[in-house]
């Protein structure tokens, strides 16, 4: 009961702001409209063109390019990160001399490095994978890194009482701790694989949501760009949820607030 | 076992702190003593001594009859703080030291198995520990630090977490589960009643820093007992008061010490 009123709130909550956008677009309120159509578009033809859009099977190309750019710099990224976390988790003296170079290179805004990469790796996927990789990886690094120092100690001193060797250490007690830490960062991570490909479509490409959107926007197709922003927001939400699925599932021993029954 | 003109200072990065000025101690095949002592007095540094954990600033250890070269291998050590691998369930915590010995497969399982029934938690056999309670927990542990069958057990106020009754319960499983093959025993405890009820001997430490051990009592009550039953009896209150008398000094030194300090 409590599902479906949230449910309808939600779609309320939609309803109300896709209703004051048509109506101040379509009509005059004081001789003027207070949203031009022009610069803001309406819902109904942003709408229009998301179907065309499906119906005529365009969107298809752009939505795989996007989605193949952010799995890939997902997984190099995580990858690249989980084994530099580990090694310099275990390595203090290695982590403190690369501890300023990693420091400035991730307080650098990724986008300036984009037109380098598109110089060196050209328009194609490459150029937007390796932005996307250069932004997953400091998360992923970061976690991993943390859940590696963060083991309890006592849990430490436990697992070497019951004998552990240090092979046996890093399979039962870093790795475990250095996941759970990964995944709890799971959402940003591949948030920020798709902030990466679409930002990287959107400086250079030829294919891609980011692309689609820049597009429109030279052309002053303001319709266009609100459909564009449309698809990319549903399909950051199935990307999410898809996320959550596989989250709960691998951190299942990871306690969570208990609710009583009524 | 034996700790032979132990002492112990901790070096911190501004002077040190000298933590047991001097104690000699050992325990004997099957036997169980149990130290007792103001908060703060070193105890758990002495059982970390035994354990290997750390390393005596002067004196010796000798383990059988050899020096302890590094980690105490014949040693189970139950912590105080929760140490179960919070990442596995129930019987994996259990079967984790024989898995670690090269144990896997249906015989590490059911040995597991056997323990968590011996230790009265076979329904909770998939469970993770954050989905146990803390007397559950400690039952866990205990499992797991047995199931290797070490010739020393180490304890450090394992039940202080928990309530009264459910440390009394617990006791009389130690007692049920040692009495069985009478390791040898080294149990840290702040509850005199707790520690006469259990031992064969209880040392009493003075106040730190600088502990030494003060006193040393053979309790003579007749085993098996039932850690509730032998606190009525007229010579538990005898040896209670005899040992209280000595310890309370020391309490009042250490309450006396931090009034000074504030």
């Amino acid at each position: 009961m409590r599902r479906v009123r949230l449910i309808v709130l939600q779609l309320l909550v939609a309803a109300a702001i896709l209703g004051l956008w048509h109506v101040l677009a379509t009509y005059p309120f004081f001789d003027r409209y207070w949203l031009d159509p022009f610069f803001f578009s309406t819902p109904g033809d942003v709408a229009a063109r998301v179907v065309r859009w499906f119906r005529e099977g365009t969107i298809w190309r752009h939505l795989w390019i996007t989605l193949v750019e952010a799995l890939l710099a997902f997984v190099i990224g995580s990858f690249a990160g989980v084994l530099i976390g580990f090694w310099f988790a275990r390595k203090p003296f290695i982590a403190a001399v690369f501890d300023p170079y990693v420091k400035m290179i991730n307080s650098l805004p990724r986008v300036v490095l984009a037109p380098i990469f598109t110089l060196w790796l050209g328009l194609g996927i490459w150029s937007k994978v390796a932005l996307g990789v250069t932004l997953v990886f400091f998360i992923v690094f970061f976690n991993v890194y943390q859940g590696v120092k963060e083991v309890s100690p006592t849990v430490l001193a436990n697992a070497r009482m019951l004998g552990m060797s240090e092979r046996q250490l890093l399979r039962h007690v870093y790795w475990p701790s250095a996941l759970s830490w990964m995944f709890s960062s799971l959402h940003t991570a591949v948030g920020f694989a798709v902030v990466g490909a679409v930002v990287g479509e959107y400086l250079g490409a030829a294919a891609g949501l980011g692309y689609l959107i820049q597009q429109a926007e030279g052309v002053f197709d303001v319709a266009g760009v609100f459909a564009g922003m449309f698809v990319l927001g549903v399909f950051v939400i199935l990307i999410d949820t898809v996320v959550t699925l596989v989250e709960r599932r691998l951190l299942v021993w990871r306690p969570v607030a208990a609710e009583t029954q009524s | 076992m034996r700790l032979d003109g132990i002492g112990v200072s901790y070096r911190f990065e501004r002077g040190s702190y000298p933590a047991v000025e001097r104690a000699d101690l050992t325990v004997e095949d099957g036997e169980f003593v149990s130290i007792v002592g103001p908060t703060g007095c070193g105890k758990t540094t002495l059982l970390n001594l035994a354990a290997g954990l750390i390393a005596p600033s002067k004196g010796r250890i000798e383990v059988f009859g050899r020096a302890l070269p590094g980690l105490n291998p014949a040693a189970g050590y139950l912590f105080q703080a929760d140490a179960l691998f919070p990442w596995k369930t129930a019987i994996e915590n259990v079967a984790i030291g024989l898995e670690v010995a090269g144990e896997t497969g249906r015989g590490a399982r059911d040995r597991a198995r056997a323990w968590l029934a011996r230790v009265g938690l076979s329904a909770f056999a998939g469970r993770y520990p954050h989905m146990l309670s803390g007397g559950q927990k400690k039952r866990v542990a205990l499992a797991q630090v047995l199931i290797r069958d070490p010739k020393i057990l180490l304890m450090d106020e394992p039940f202080g977490p928990l309530d009264a009754q459910t440390r009394q319960i617990m006791g009389n499983l130690l007692l049920d589960l040692w009495s069985a093959d009478k390791k040898a025993v080294l149990f840290v405890t702040h509850d005199l009643e707790e520690a006469i009820a259990l031992s064969d001997r209880v040392v009493v430490m003075s106040a730190g820093p600088s502990a030494r051990i003060i006193g040393d009592w053979r309790i003579s009550l007749p085993r098996p007992r039932d850690t509730a039953d032998v606190r009525l009896e007229p010579a538990f209150h005898e040896i209670h008061r005899e040992i209280w008398m000595k310890l309370k000094e020391e309490v009042s030194k250490t309450y006396a010490q931090a009034e000074e300090a504030a």
